[in-house]
């Protein structure tokens, strides 16, 4: 029987880590994923597991910290937020080059400057290159089952890379709601064992980690890890499955909300997409096709199967809780414009950045969205497409 | 059982010959010395920070360490090896490794005194069951000869050059020793290349087998920045010694060791006219720099002999 609970979206993730028990847990406070290390070091302190807890003096450390624990053949994760991920940027490229299955609670948060310690999401999104998998969550119920998932994920043989799983900060890791928990024995035995083929503490099999890689085979490096991220999206949908069985919670790359028939649609990450589904619901009700696409997986990026899901939509908006300074829209939005190139041209297509520093994301503001996409779609006209929604002019 | 050169050199060596550290350099034979310390039957991680030791004995395809090794950056070699002995203390928590493993990592003065300081200090605080290594050489040797903060005053290097106007690096050598005994870990120890090996050897041991934390200093002359020829490694080595530019001594559980006092302590420029840095100090009008170099060596060989009650 599934245990029903009340958690906010940072304790599930410390529960989730409490009932995997891994080998070492390395970690820094910082807003607002302190509560992680906070509930988990109680767990250490209560002797509910069996982990070494690495009290480390930065974020950067922490990072090294996994890297060495997973080097030596243990289980590693961490939890951190905005400066605390840049802190560890050269770390995250390393983790992933040396294909370490370390598992991170990334609580968004705006990055610095100025500083802001409320949600959105240029940290996680500035990381999108390093190399680890990124599994997006709506609300606390989905932290914790992507954080149980990707531990089978980045462990894969055929994966061997670290995973980011992403959850708005303060939003959903402080706001309390419902969650439905699996028992301890069904994580244990979901998760299993880790057992890589090479590790540091295998007296039989010494090994290196971390070589001087020059041009003979760097680049033969970078295609296997490339490989790696291009095997997982296979591997995400199999443990995805396996999880829904176990669970009957179902989760894809991506979710469909009223999309199959929609006319005019929003893709958009994390918890704003709760909101959206409100305005959905209400916009149906009153005849409009509207529909949405929720980014679970963001790297690898699901293009493929993204094109395929919009590609009969009229109009559609790219909703971008980060900026990426190119002048030209958000990261998310450069993904999908690249992805519906050539797939589905006929597409009209706009981006928003919204939200930025915590700023309120309202009923309004998405409804706002839509009416503005429903004109697109009459007029056919686009306007400007590097747009910005609830900023001050 | 008393130290025996012979016994000690005959053990299998625990990283080939065949690496691309140079001839006459200081830090592979500072390593072999402190990787003999550990007992044969036990199995090590050894962690490096970048440098020269790394890309010279780890190049892929090919590796000189016969143990687990493992580099990832530049500052954190402290922070690395300490998840890895955090890995092995949850594992023998949990019954699930029977061996016993030692932990050591390994940084030049660059990642340690510098970029690695806070890795390290942390990951000694933490009281991780570990050693680290210090090669000092004075300089990022590396990247080509730049200053440090443990380069000593007045050296030339290719970041603090000597001019027409300055002679060379304009602050004195950070005492990272100090810093080090400050944490009050278990054990610390200053140490270099000496004609038996015998302190670096004890040295590494007691480290090694002190349960929690320690930290060693090795000063590790290196043949391209300091511009001496190959041979004259261990006569430099013995020069730092007996000048007591650099003394060796150890603090155990917070109590203060001289390891070696000179019989008859030498001028500084003894140890200065060795090395092609020091050259420009020679000049006429340089001459007083050699002075004031005197002077602070002896304020603190005397406050060294003041910690270790012999003064």
């Amino acid at each position: 029987m599934a245990i029903r609970e009340r958690l906010s979206g940072n304790e599930a993730m410390a529960v989730a880590m409490r009932q995997i028990n891994p080998d070492v847990v390395a970690a820094f406070p910082i807003t607002p994923s302190t509560e992680i290390p906070q509930y988990f070091s109680q767990f250490v302190a209560n002797g509910e597991v069996d982990t070494e807890f690495v009290a480390v003096e930065s974020e950067h450390s922490a990072m090294s910290a996994c890297i060495g624990a997973a080097a030596a053949g243990g289980r590693a994760m961490t939890a951190t937020s905005a400066n605390g991920l840049a802190l560890m940027w050269e770390m995250l490229y390393i983790a992933a080059s040396s294909r370490l299955p370390i598992t991170m609670a990334c609580v968004n948060r705006a990055l610095s400057g100025p500083i802001n310690i409320h949600n959105d999401h240029s940290d996680s999104m500035g990381a999108r290159d390093s190399g680890w998998i990124q599994l997006y969550s709506e609300n606390n119920q989905e932290a914790y089952d992507n954080f149980i998932q990707a531990l089978r994920i980045g462990e894969h043989d055929d994966i061997m890379l670290p995973v980011m799983v992403c959850q708005d900060g303060f939003i959903t890791s402080h706001a309390v709601e419902n969650i439905e928990l699996l028992e301890d024995d069904k994580v244990k035995s979901f998760i299993g064992e880790y057992e890589p083929d090479h590790y540091m503490l295998n007296s039989k099999e010494p090994i290196g980690v971390g070589p001087l890689d020059l041009p003979a085979y760097y680049f033969e490096h970078k295609r296997q890890q490339a490989e790696a991220m291009k095997n997982s999206k296979k591997i995400i949908l199999e443990v995805a499955r396996e999880f829904e069985k176990l669970t009957g919670r179902k989760y894809d790359l991506f979710e469909e909300y009223k999309l199959n028939d929609a006319e005019i649609a929003l893709v958009i990450i994390n918890s704003t997409a709760g909101t959206a589904k409100t305005v959905v619901d209400k916009l149906r009700a009153n005849g409009v096709k509207a529909g949405l696409l929720k980014i679970r997986v963001f790297r690898p990026f699901p293009a493929e199967e993204i094109a395929n899901a919009l590609k009969h939509i009229k109009a559609l908006a790219v909703m971008d809780k980060a900026e990426s300074f190119s002048a030209v829209g958000g990261p998310l939005f450069a993904e999908i414009k690249s992805t519906l190139y050539g797939t589905a041209d006929g597409i009209k297509i706009v981006n928003y950045i919204y939200g930025l520093g915590g700023r309120d994301v309202k009923a309004d503001d998405i409804e706002t969205v839509y009416s503005q996409l429903s004109d697109i779609s009459k007029t056919g006209n686009i306007g400007e497409t590097y747009r910005y929604i609830g900023v001050r002019q | 059982m008393a130290y025996s050169l012979k016994e000690i050199m005959n053990r299998p060596e625990r990283i080939t010959g065949g690496h691309r550290m140079c001839a006459g350099c200081g830090a592979p034979v500072a390593v072999r010395a402190i990787l003999r310390a550990l007992d044969p039957e036990d199995h090590v991680v050894c962690g490096a920070a970048t440098g020269c030791l790394e890309v010279s004995t780890f190049l892929y395809p090919y590796t000189a360490w016969k143990d687990s090794f493992i580099h990832s950056a530049f500052e954190n070699a402290g922070a690395t090896i300490s998840g890895a002995e955090a890995a092995y203390a949850a594992w023998k928590r949990k019954g699930k490794i029977d061996e016993t493993y030692k932990f050591i990592a390994f940084g030049g003065d660059g990642g340690t005194y510098d970029i690695g300081l806070q890795s390290l200090s942390g990951a000694m605080e933490r009281g991780h069951d570990m050693v680290y290594v210090c090669y000092d050489n004075e300089a990022y040797m590396n990247t080509g000869i730049q200053r440090s903060s443990s380069t000593p005053k007045y050296a030339d290097t290719t970041t603090s050059p000597q001019g027409t106007v300055l002679p060379g690096k304009q602050q004195y050598k950070k005492n990272l020793t100090y810093v080090m005994a400050a944490h009050g870990i278990p054990y610390v120890a200053q140490t270099t290349l000496t004609a038996n090996f015998k302190d670096i050897h004890e040295k590494a041991h007691k480290a090694i087998y002190t349960k929690g934390p320690a930290f060693m200093n090795v000063f590790a002359p290196c043949p391209r920045g300091w511009r001496y020829d190959t041979p004259n490694l261990m006569q430099i080595c013995k020069l730092a010694m007996d000048t007591c530019i650099w003394p060796v001594y150890e603090i155990e559980e917070g109590v203060w060791k001289l390891n070696y006092k000179p019989k008859k302590k030498l001028p500084v420029e003894d140890y200065l006219k060795t090395q092609g840095r020091f050259k420009h100090l020679f000049h006429k009008q340089n001459l007083h720099l050699i002075e004031e170099l005197q002077k602070d060596i002896d304020n603190k060989w005397e406050d060294l002999l003041k910690r270790c009650g012999e003064a």
